[in-house]
C-alpha cells in the first residue's frame, strides 16, 4: 500500500528510475533471454519455415500456406486428428472422475491416509520409459498378468494393445493410472473448501450425497476448469507410451497428433510441414481453452461472484 | 426409518450414529484398499517380475508372485552385452549435476526480480513468462533443433543442459515468485539499512527462507531429467550419449524374439528406484510442488 502512496507522478521519474530499471532487468536477464533465444526466436522461426519446403539441408523454399491447405488433405493428418480428439474425450473424462474420486476418498477423516496417499501419488514418479516398458508387459496377451486376471473371473481374454478396438483405450487406462496430478490438485482443491461451509449444511440436514453436490462441486469448480484445461492440453501432447509401447498401430489406431509431426520432422524431415503442424496444434489448444475458459462462467463458481 | 431412530431416547440414538459411522468407515477403508492395491499391483508386478527366472516367465499359467527368487536378473541385465547400462547411468546423472545449479540460481534470480523489484515492463515480462507455460513445445522444437545442429550441438548434452541455465523453466519461477512474495518485506527492509544490496538480500536472506519452496525446484527438475524421454531421444542418437531412458528402451529390442521381460523389468526397477525413494523421503515438497505450479496457475 505504501508503494502506491510514493508512486512519482506520471511525467517526473524519480531520481533513481533508471538505477532501478538496469537492477531490475540485471535481476530478470536469465529468463529475458531465455524467452528470446529459445522461445520467441524460434517461435517466428517456425512461423516462417511453415510458409516453406525446408528439408534442412539447402534453403527453405517460400510456398506460402500451401503446407496448411495440404494439410487439410492429408489423410494420415486427419486421422491422427480425431485419434487425439478421442483419446482426449476419453482421457479428460476417465482421469477427473477416478481423480474426483480418490481426492474424495483421501481428505476424509480416517487414519492411515497419508499411508494411502502415497501410494495413490507414486505413479507420478514412474519414468515414461518404464512404464510404457511396464504396461506393455500388463497388457500383453499371453503372460500379462490383466488378461490373467480377466480370465479367473471367467471374462474373455482382450488383446489390448493388438486389436485396433482396444489399443487406444487400453492407453487412456494407463493415462489415467498415471496421471496422479489430477487426483494431487483435487486434493489441494478439497481441502480448500472451508469447513464450516460444509458442517453448516450438515446441520441444515443435507446429506452426504447433496453436500457434495451442492457445495463441493460448485467450490471445487475453478479446480475442475484447471484440471480440464491441463488434461487438454496433456492429451495433445500424448507421445511417448504410443511410440514405445504401439508404435502407433495396430493399423494407425494410435498414431497421435504428435507421433505424426514427430515423424514428418525427424523421419522424413518435412521441417515446414512439421512446422504448420505445430502451429495449428498450437491454434487448436489456444481454441479449446478458450472455449472452455467462455464457457466456464456457466459451470465454475468464483467465491462472492453470485448471491 | 429415519424418523423412528429420530424418535428414540437419547443413548439409543448415540448408538445408532456410532454404528452409522462405523458402516461409513468401512466403506471409506474398502475402497482406499481396494484402490490402493489396483495402483500399487503394476509397480509390485514389475518389481516382482525382476526377480523371477526366465523359465518362470514363459511359463503358462503365469504367477503373481516368483516360486524362486533370481537375483541375477539384475547383474546379468546391468552388464548385458552391447548395452552400457553404467555409462548411461552416469550420463543421466552428469546432465542432472550440469542442470541444477542453473535452475536453482537463475529461477531464484528472476523469481526475486520479479517479486521485490520494481521496474518498467516487469508485469508485461511476467506475463510472458506465465504465456510460455501455454506454448506446445512442439512450435520451438524444429527451430532449435535446427539451431543446434548449425551449432554443432547434436550428440551432445547442451541441448539438454544449456536452456535451463536461462531462468530454469516458466514453472519454477513462478513457484517461487508466489513464495517469495510471502516473505515479510521487514526483513529486505532491515537489511537494507544495514547495507546489503540486492543481491545479498537475495542470495542470503530469501534463498535460505525459501528453503521447501527451492527443495520442491530442485526435486522437480531432477524428476524431470531423470524422467524425460523426448529431449535425449531427439537430440542424442550415439549409443555413447544415451541416458537411461533411452538406454532402457532399446534394451527390450535387443530380444526380439524371446522377450527377456525379466531383464526390462530388472532395469526398469532399477530405474524407478530412486524416484521412489526419493518421493518416500520427500513427498511433501514434490506434492507441494505441483500444487503450487498448479493450483494457484
Amino acid at each position: 500500500m505504501a508503494a502506491v502512496v510514493s508512486k512519482p507522478p506520471k511525467n517526473k521519474r524519480s531520481p533513481t528510475f533508471w538505477r532501478d530499471t538496469l537492477r531490475g532487468y540485471l535481476f530478470i536477464m536469465p529468463v529475458v533471454l531465455g524467452l528470446l533465444i529459445w522461445t520467441f526466436g524460434p517461435m517466428l522461426a517456425s512461423a516462417y519455415y511453415s510458409l516453406t519446403n525446408y528439408k534442412i539441408i539447402g534453403v527453405p523454399e517460400f510456398i506460402g500456406l500451401q503446407n496448411y491447405t495440404d494439410l487439410f488433405q492429408d489423410k494420415a493428418f486427419i486421422q491422427s486428428l480425431s485419434i487425439t480428439v478421442r483419446f482426449g474425450i476419453m482421457f479428460v473424462i476417465f482421469s477427473q472422475i477416478v481423480g474426483l474420486g480418490l481426492a474424495v476418498l483421501l481428505t476424509q477423516k480416517v487414519r492411515g491416509l497419508t499411508v494411502f496417499r502415497t501410494i495413490f501419488y507414486l505413479p507420478i514418479i514412474v519414468p515414461a520409459a518404464a512404464s510404457a516398458l511396464l504396461w506393455k508387459y500388463l497388457y500383453n496377451k499371453e503372460f500379462g498378468p490383466i488378461d490373467r486376471v480377466l480370465q479367473a473371473f471367467g471374462l474373455k481374454a482382450i488383446n489390448w494393445l493388438g486389436s485396433p478396438e482396444s489399443a487406444l483405450f487400453a492407453l487412456v487406462i494407463m493415462s489415467v493410472w498415471a496421471s496422479a496430478v489430477t487426483t494431487i490438485i483435487y486434493v489441494a482443491g478439497l481441502q480448500n473448501i472451508p469447513e464450516d461451509l460444509i458442517d453448516s449444511a450438515k446441520i441444515d440436514g443435507a446429506n452426504a450425497f447433496r453436500r457434495f453436490l451442492y457445495i463441493t462441486i460448485p467450490m471445487l469448480s475453478p479446480t475442475i476448469f484447471f484440471n480440464v484445461v491441463t488434461g487438454v492440453i496433456g492429451a495433445f501432447q500424448f507421445f511417448v507410451p504410443a511410440f514405445i509401447m504401439t508404435a502407433g498401430g495396430p493399423a494407425k489406431s494410435t498414431y497421435f497428433y504428435n507421433y505424426n509431426l514427430y515423424e514428418k520432422a525427424f523421419k522424413w524431415l518435412e521441417m515446414g510441414y512439421a512446422s504448420s503442424m505445430a502451429w495449428v496444434l498450437f491454434a487448436i489448444i489456444i481454441v479449446l481453452t478458450l472455449l472452455i475458459f467462455r464457457s466456464s462462467p456457466l459451470w465454475v463458481y468464483y467465491d462472492g461472484e453470485a448471491r | 426409518m429415519a424418523s423412528a431412530v429420530y424418535m428414540q431416547p437419547g443413548s439409543t440414538v448415540k448408538a445408532v450414529r456410532r454404528r452409522q459411522e462405523l458402516v461409513s468407515k468401512s466403506i471409506i477403508y474398502f475402497l482406499l484398499i481396494t484402490g490402493a492395491l489396483m495402483f500399487m499391483l503394476p509397480l509390485i508386478i514389475m518389481i516382482s517380475t525382476s526377480f523371477k527366472s526366465y523359465t518362470e516367465i514363459n511359463h503358462y499359467p503365469p504367477t503373481f508372485l516368483p516360486n524362486q527368487i533370481v537375483t541375477t536378473n539384475y547383474g546379468e541385465a546391468w552388464g548385458y552385452a552391447n548395452t552400457d547400462f553404467p555409462r548411461w547411468t552416469f550420463n543421466t546423472l552428469l546432465i542432472v549435476v550440469a542442470t541444477l545449479p542453473g535452475v536453482i540460481v537463475t529461477s531464484s534470480l528472476c523469481a526475486y526480480g520479479f517479486a521485490r523489484l520494481k521496474f518498467p515492463g516487469r508485469n508485461t515480462w511476467f506475463l510472458l513468462v506465465l504465456a510460455s507455460i501455454m506454448l506446445p513445445p512442439q512450435v520451438t522444437l524444429i527451430p532449435l533443433y535446427i539451431l543446434f545442429f548449425k551449432l554443432g550441438w547434436l550428440n551432445t548434452f547442451l541441448p539438454l543442459i544449456v536452456p535451463p541455465w536461462f531462468g530454469g523453466g516458466a514453472l519454477n519461477i513462478f513457484l517461487l515468485r508466489q513464495f517469495f512474495m510471502q516473505i515479510p518485506r521487514d526483513l529486505d527492509e532491515a537489511a537494507f539499512l544495514d547495507g546489503a544490496g540486492h543481491l545479498t538480500i537475495w542470495w542470503k536472506i530469501y534463498v535460505p527462507l525459501s528453503r521447501p519452496a527451492m527443495i520442491s525446484v530442485a526435486l522437480l527438475t531432477v524428476l524431470g531429467i531423470w524422467n524425460d524421454f523426448l529431449g535425449p531421444y531427439i537430440y542424442l542418437t550415439n549409443p555413447d550419449n544415451y541416458t537411461l531412458a533411452l538406454g532402457l528402451n532399446v534394451f527390450r529390442d535387443y530380444f526380439p524374439q524371446l522377450p527377456r521381460t525379466d531383464y526390462v523389468m530388472a532395469i526398469s526397477t532399477l530405474m524407478v528406484l530412486p524416484m521412489i525413494l526419493m518421493f518416500l523421503f520427500a513427498q511433501r515438497y514434490i506434492v507441494q510442488g505441483f500444487v503450487t505450479s498448479g493450483l494457484k496457475g
